[in-house]
């Protein structure tokens, strides 16, 4: 008997010395589950007829400001519902549902962002039917949102006039998501001669991206017509579509 | 922080493969992580060392692999390298690119601990 020859392993006891290492070779996605959930919720969607939009941003920008004046400008023609995404307070969806839009909060506690399971937890208390556009307003935060599909069709990012203009180079995963950059408080441009609209065209267009660029003005002078053009062109536009890219990435893609 | 909801759903992952091939842990974790998909693999490091506690991975060896971005100009049809923040073709000097490599986020393999090991390679 010995430890070297392996003359004391038998039939029964082998399992127990000749544990090895098995590789097993995946090529998974690591966000495949949030992305099964995603195309959930995009059947969802789809299956109601309901145009759903991510809106995403730095905190402050005025995603829910510009919410409550695009619900002000289209709600009497458009059945409205939104999904706000907060780590505390229901504040948001309180301005919305004073509007008499239902809107459904996500408190994600510490979470930076939403993910596709949180948006279909609130589906099951915002009726779809008879929807035909629902807004998710994300966690402020222009990093970790990007990363995860929620089901929409588009994702808008607001670029707010008082942000650097440097911001898609900053933050270029976010920017390359963007199906549709609105310059956020663009009335106060004048004011702000550090913020050259030029220039922030110039760094979303080094992200290898064609995306619109348009001009939003929420309060002091409202000025909102390309922002309502763009998502009426949206609502009238067939819907079957491919996820945005690049939540649809490309390492997924067989060329 | 989204780095720990990544690494949650990598445990998962993880666990389901673990469980399917009979292994009584978990060696060595390869990922994927370029630099378009938004995750930092610094970030994912530290935050794989706090989700793996008590999981079957919880000694197991994370080792990321970072692919450079690599672009293919849809005018010219060339093919270069990139930064994150200047995806513009190497070649015209054109912005009409699309990313060939550099977004992904992807679990490549895990070695597993299997009790009486199979010789041949495992899929």
């Amino acid at each position: 008997m010995c430890d070297t020859c392996g003359c004391t392993i038998t039939a029964g006891n082998a399992h127990l010395v000749e544990s090895d290492h098995a590789t097993v070779e995946v090529l998974t996605d690591l966000l495949a589950a949030n992305d099964r959930v995603a195309a959930h919720n995009r059947e969802h969607f789809d299956e109601h007829g309901v145009l759903a939009i991510n809106l995403m941003s730095s905190p402050g920008a005025g995603k829910t400001t510009l919410l409550e004046a695009t619900i002000r400008a289209l709600g009497e023609r458009y059945r409205i519902a939104v999904i706000e995404g907060d780590l505390e307070t229901d504040n948001d969806a309180a301005r919305i549902r004073a509007l008499g839009v239902p809107a459904v909060q996500i408190t994600t506690g510490t979470a930076c962002h939403l993910d596709a399971h949180l948006v279909h937890r609130a589906l099951h208390d915002l009726p779809l039917a008879g929807l035909d556009l629902l807004f998710i307003e994300n966690v402020g935060n222009l990093v970790c949102p990007a990363s995860f599909d929620l089901g929409q069709h588009r994702n808008v990012v607001l670029l707010c006039a008082t942000e650097g203009d440097d911001k898609p180079a900053k933050y270029p995963v976010m920017f390359r998501a963007a199906d549709l950059v609105a310059l956020s408080k663009a009335d106060l441009l004048e004011l702000l001669e550090d913020f050259s609209p030029a220039r922030a065209e110039a760094a979303l267009r080094a992200l290898g991206r064609d995306t619109p660029i348009i001009r939003t003005a929420a309060r002091r002078a409202p000025s909102l017509d390309a922002w309502l053009a763009w998502l009426e062109q949206e609502l009238s536009a067939p819907r079957a579509i491919a996820p945005p890219a690049p939540l649809q990435r490309a390492s997924n893609v067989t060329v | 922080m989204h780095e720990l909801s990544i690494c949650q759903a990598l445990l998962d992952e993880v666990a389901k493969l673990a469980t399917s091939h009979a292994a009584s842990g978990v060696e060595r974790i390869t990922l994927e992580v370029g630099p378009l998909s938004g995750v930092e693999p610094e970030l994912l490091e530290r935050a794989f060392e706090i989700a793996r506690v008590g999981t079957c991975a919880a000694r197991a060896e994370l080792a990321i692999t970072v692919p450079e971005i690599m672009v293919r100009c849809n005018d010219c049809g060339a093919a270069s390298r990139a930064q994150p923040n200047r995806l513009l073709c190497a070649a015209c000097g054109g912005y009409h690119t699309r990313v060939l490599e550099g977004d992904e986020l992807r679990l490549r393999a895990v070695e597993l601990d299997i009790p009486e090991a199979r010789s041949s390679p495992i899929h």
